[in-house]
C-alpha cells in the first residue's frame, strides 16, 4: 500500500474511533457537558488531561523548535511541565473543593462580584482564543501535508473537523475520546523516536540515546551535533542560550504560571471525585505528559542531525537539487518548505549565513511530521505520526472550545445576564459559541503570529498575567478585595497585551505592530512570548495596593476561603461566634 | 459530617503551607537553579554524552517534578487522615 492510502486508512480508523466514543458517551445534562458528571478516576483523568494539554504545540511544533533552538528550547520543556507542580500544590485541590463548573465562577464568588466574573471571562476568552490560533496553525500544517494541499486549504479542512467534533460531545465525550487520543498520540510520538534512536545510537530508549555515542564510533551524539551545527555557522547546540539568562528565566516562569492559570487545564480537575483525587491526578497527568516531553529533546537533537546530514551528506558536498528526496518534494507542495539556487550550482547550500543560505523557506513546524520520512522509516510509522498530530491538535482544540463556550453560556448568560434560561438553551448557547470561536480562531490562524508553539506560549503569558494571580490571591489571601482583583486582572493582562501587540501586531494582524518584532526594542531583552511574568507581577502589585484602600471582603467570603482550604465537606466549627 | 475547630483548621493549613514551601524550593532549585542559573557551572560535569546543566534543563528537572507531585499527594493524604478531613470515602 502506498503512503498516501495508508495515511488515509490510519487517520480514518482513529477518527472513527474518536467519533464512536464521542457518540457513545455524549452529554445529556449540563453537568455531564461541563464536568463529565464529576466522577472520573484520577488516572483516567490524568491521561485525558495529558491529551488535552499536549496540543499541536507539544506534538507537532515543540521538538522542531528545540531542534533549532538547542539548549534555549529547554524553556518549553521545563515551563510546560513545571507548571504542573504549581497546579498540583497551589491550585487544583482548592478549586476542586470549591466544586463548581468554571474558573470565572470561582473568581466571581471569591471576589463577590459579577464584574470580577465578567473580567475573568474576558481574560479567559483572550487567552483561549490565542491558544486556539496556535492549534489551528498546527492543524493547518498537519492537514496540508496529509491531503497534499497548501497551508490555507489544510486550515479550512481542519476547522470543519474540529467544529464537528467539539460541538457534539461536551466534557463527557471529550474525556473518553481524549483517553483514546492520548494512546494514539503517544504511540505516534514514541515509535518513530525509538526507531531513530536505534538507527543513530543503537539504544532503543530515546532519552538514553541522546546521551549515547553514535553507532560505529565513539563520538557522543551531542558532541557530533555541536560540531556539525557550528561548522555551518550556527551556535553550539547544547549551550545556545535563548537571548539571555534573564529571558530564559522569565520565559520558563511565564509558561509555568500560565499552566496553572489556564482554565481549560484547571477545569479538568473539576471532573475527579475528590480533593485527594485532584492532587494525584495532577501527578498522573504529568507522568503521561513527561513520556512525550522527555522524548522530545531526543527527537529534536536527532532530527537536527538527520536533517543536516540529508542536506550535506559529506562535508562541503551539499544535496543536489535533482537528487532531493521524496519527503522534500512532498513538503514543497504545502508551501512550508522551499529553496532557491542562488549560485546556480545545482545544489542546495545550507548555512547560517543568510546571504549564502539556499533553504529560503523552512517552517520549523514541519520538523516532527517530516522526521520519520527524513529518517527513512516504514510508511506505517509515517502514517501513524500524521494521525498522532491530528489527535493532539483536535483534543486540545476541543478542550479549549469547551472552556470558551462554558465561560460564555454558563458565566455570562446563565450567571450574569439571563439567569432564567433553561439547561437546553444553555447547551445550545455553548454550542453556538464554540462554532463562532472556531471560525474566529481559524481566520486569525491564516496569519499566525509565530510558530504553533510560540503562539501558544503567548496564550500562556496572557493566562499568567490575568487569571493565575487572581486565583493565587483568592486562595492564599482573605484580604484581597473585589476592587483589587478587578484592577489587578485588567492591569496585568493589559500590560501584557500591550507589549505583545506593539511587537506582534494588534490582534496579530501583520503590519499593525508599532515597534517591530526585534530584540533591540524589547524591555530588558525579554521577548513578547516571555512577558507574562511581568504582567503577573503588575497584577499582584496593583491588586494588593488597591485592596489596602478598599473595604475588606465580607465575612461569608472569608469563610469561603477557609472552607476551600479543607478537603472534606467538614464544616469549620466557630466556637467563638456561636 | 466531620467537624474541626478553627484552631485545628489553622494548624492544618500551616502544615500544608510548610510542606508546599519545602517542595517549591526543590522545584525552583532543579529547574531555574540547575537548568538556568547554574547551567555553565554544571556543564563542567559530563555524564555520558550529557553535560549536566543541559541534562537538568531537558531531562532531569522533569523527572523531579513528577516525584514532587506524588510526594505532596501522599503527605497531604496522611495529613488529611490525621485531621480527619479526608474526603476520599
Amino acid at each position: 500500500m502506498d503512503l498516501q492510502t495508508l495515511t488515509y486508512v490510519i487517520v480514518g480508523l482513529t477518527f472513527s474511533l474518536y467519533i464512536g466514543i464521542a457518540f457513545w458517551a455524549r452529554a445529556g445534562s449540563t453537568k455531564e457537558f461541563y464536568v463529565a458528571g464529576g466522577d472520573i478516576n484520577p488516572i483516567h483523568n490524568g491521561m485525558a488531561t495529558a491529551a488535552d494539554w499536549m496540543s499541536a504545540a507539544s506534538f507537532i511544533s515543540m521538538a522542531g523548535l528545540i531542534a533549532f533552538m538547542g539548549y534555549g528550547g529547554s524553556v518549553f520543556l521545563m515551563g510546560w511541565t513545571g507548571g504542573y507542580v504549581i497546579l498540583a500544590l497551589l491550585v487544583a485541590p482548592y478549586l476542586r473543593k470549591y466544586g463548581k463548573f468554571t474558573v470565572p465562577e470561582f473568581i466571581g464568588d471569591r471576589y463577590y462580584s459579577h464584574a470580577a466574573r465578567a473580567v475573568a471571562v474576558l481574560c479567559l476568552i483572550i487567552c483561549s482564543v490565542t491558544y486556539v490560533i496556535g492549534q489551528m496553525k498546527g492543524v493547518g500544517v498537519a492537514f496540508s501535508r496529509f491531503l497534499q494541499v497548501d497551508y490555507d486549504t489544510g486550515l479550512y479542512v481542519g476547522m470543519i473537523i474540529v467544529l464537528f467534533y467539539a460541538v457534539l460531545g461536551g466534557m463527557k465525550g471529550i474525556t473518553y475520546t481524549q483517553i483514546a487520543q492520548y494512546c494514539v498520540l503517544i504511540m505516534a510520538y514514541t515509535i518513530p523516536a525509538i526507531f531513530i534512536s536505534l538507527q543513530l545510537t543503537g539504544n532503543p530508549i530515546p532519552q538514553l540515546g541522546l546521551g549515547s555515542t553514535l553507532v560505529g564510533s565513539d563520538v557522543y551524539l551531542l558532541d557530533r551535533l555541536d560540531q556539525v551545527v557550528t561548522d555551518l555557522g550556527f551556535r553550539e547546540y547544547t549551550t545556545d542560550v535563548r537571548l539571555s539568562g534573564l529571558n530564559m528565566f522569565a520565559f520558563t516562569l511565564s509558561l509555568m504560571i500560565g499552566t496553572a492559570g489556564l482554565p481549560h487545564v484547571i477545569i479538568r480537575f473539576f471532573t475527579v471525585s475528590s480533593v485527594q483525587g485532584a492532587r494525584s491526578s495532577a501527578g498522573w497527568a504529568l507522568v503521561f505528559i513527561a513520556i512525550l516531553y522527555t522524548t522530545a529533546p531526543a527527537v529534536a537533537g536527532m532530527a537536527r542531525l538527520n536533517f543536516i546530514q540529508t542536506l550535506e551528506p559529506e562535508p562541503g558536498q551539499y544535496l543536489r537539487i535533482d537528487e532531493r528526496p521524496q519527503w522534500f518534494r512532498n513538503w514543497e507542495k504545502t508551501g512550508l518548505l522551499g529553496f532557491e539556487d542562488k549560485n546556480n550550482d545545482g545544489r542546495i547550500q545550507y548555512s547560517a549565513d543568510a546571504e549564502r543560505n539556499e533553504m529560503t523557506t523552512f517552517d520549523q513546524d514541519i520538523m516532527v511530521l517530516a522526521n520519520p520520512e527524513i529518517a527513512g522509516l516504514p510508511n506505517w510509522v509515517i502514517a501513524l505520526v500524521a494521525a498522532g498530530g491530528l489527535a493532539a491538535a483536535l483534543s486540545t482544540a476541543a478542550g479549549l472550545l469547551l472552556a470558551i463556550s462554558s465561560a460564555i453560556s454558563h458565566d455570562l448568560l446563565k450567571g450574569i445576564f439571563t439567569p432564567g434560561i433553561t439547561e437546553k438553551q444553555e447547551l445550545l448557547a455553548s454550542r453556538v459559541t464554540m462554532a463562532l470561536a472556531v471560525l474566529g480562531a481559524g481566520y486569525l490562524g491564516l496569519h499566525p503570529p509565530g510558530f504553533a508553539a510560540g503562539t501558544v506560549a503567548l496564550a500562556f503569558g496572557l493566562a499568567a498575567s490575568s487569571i493565575f494571580p487572581a486565583l493565587m490571591m483568592g486562595i492564599f489571601s482573605k484580604s484581597v478585595t473585589r476592587e483589587g482583583a478587578v484592577a489587578g486582572m485588567i492591569c496585568g493582562i493589559g500590560v501584557t497585551l500591550f507589549y505583545v501587540f506593539q511587537h506582534k501586531g494588534i490582534m496579530f494582524i501583520p503590519g499593525t505592530d508599532f515597534l517591530g518584532d526585534t530584540a533591540a526594542n524589547w524591555f530588558l531583552g525579554i521577548e513578547p512570548n516571555a512577558f507574562g511574568v511581568v504582567g503577573a507581577l503588575v497584577n499582584f502589585i496593583v491588586a494588593l495596593a488597591v485592596s489596602r484602600v478598599s473595604a475588606p471582603p465580607p465575612l461569608h467570603v472569608q469563610e469561603l476561603v477557609e472552607s476551600i482550604r479543607i478537603p472534606s465537606g467538614a464544616t469549620i466549627h466557630y466556637e467563638d461566634k456561636t | 459530617m466531620a467537624q474541626i475547630t478553627q484552631e485545628q483548621a489553622k494548624v492544618y493549613w500551616r502544615r500544608n503551607l510548610a510542606l508546599m514551601i519545602k517542595l517549591l524550593v526543590v522545584w525552583f532549585a532543579v529547574s531555574f537553579g540547575c537548568g538556568i542559573l547554574l547551567f555553565d557551572v554544571l556543564n563542567q560535569i559530563q555524564i555520558g554524552g550529557y553535560k549536566l546543566g543541559f541534562w537538568f534543563a531537558q531531562q532531569g528537572s522533569l523527572y523531579v517534578f513528577i516525584v514532587l507531585i506524588f510526594y505532596y499527594a501522599r503527605k497531604m493524604a496522611a495529613l488529611d487522615r490525621e485531621f480527619n478531613v479526608d474526603d476520599n470515602g
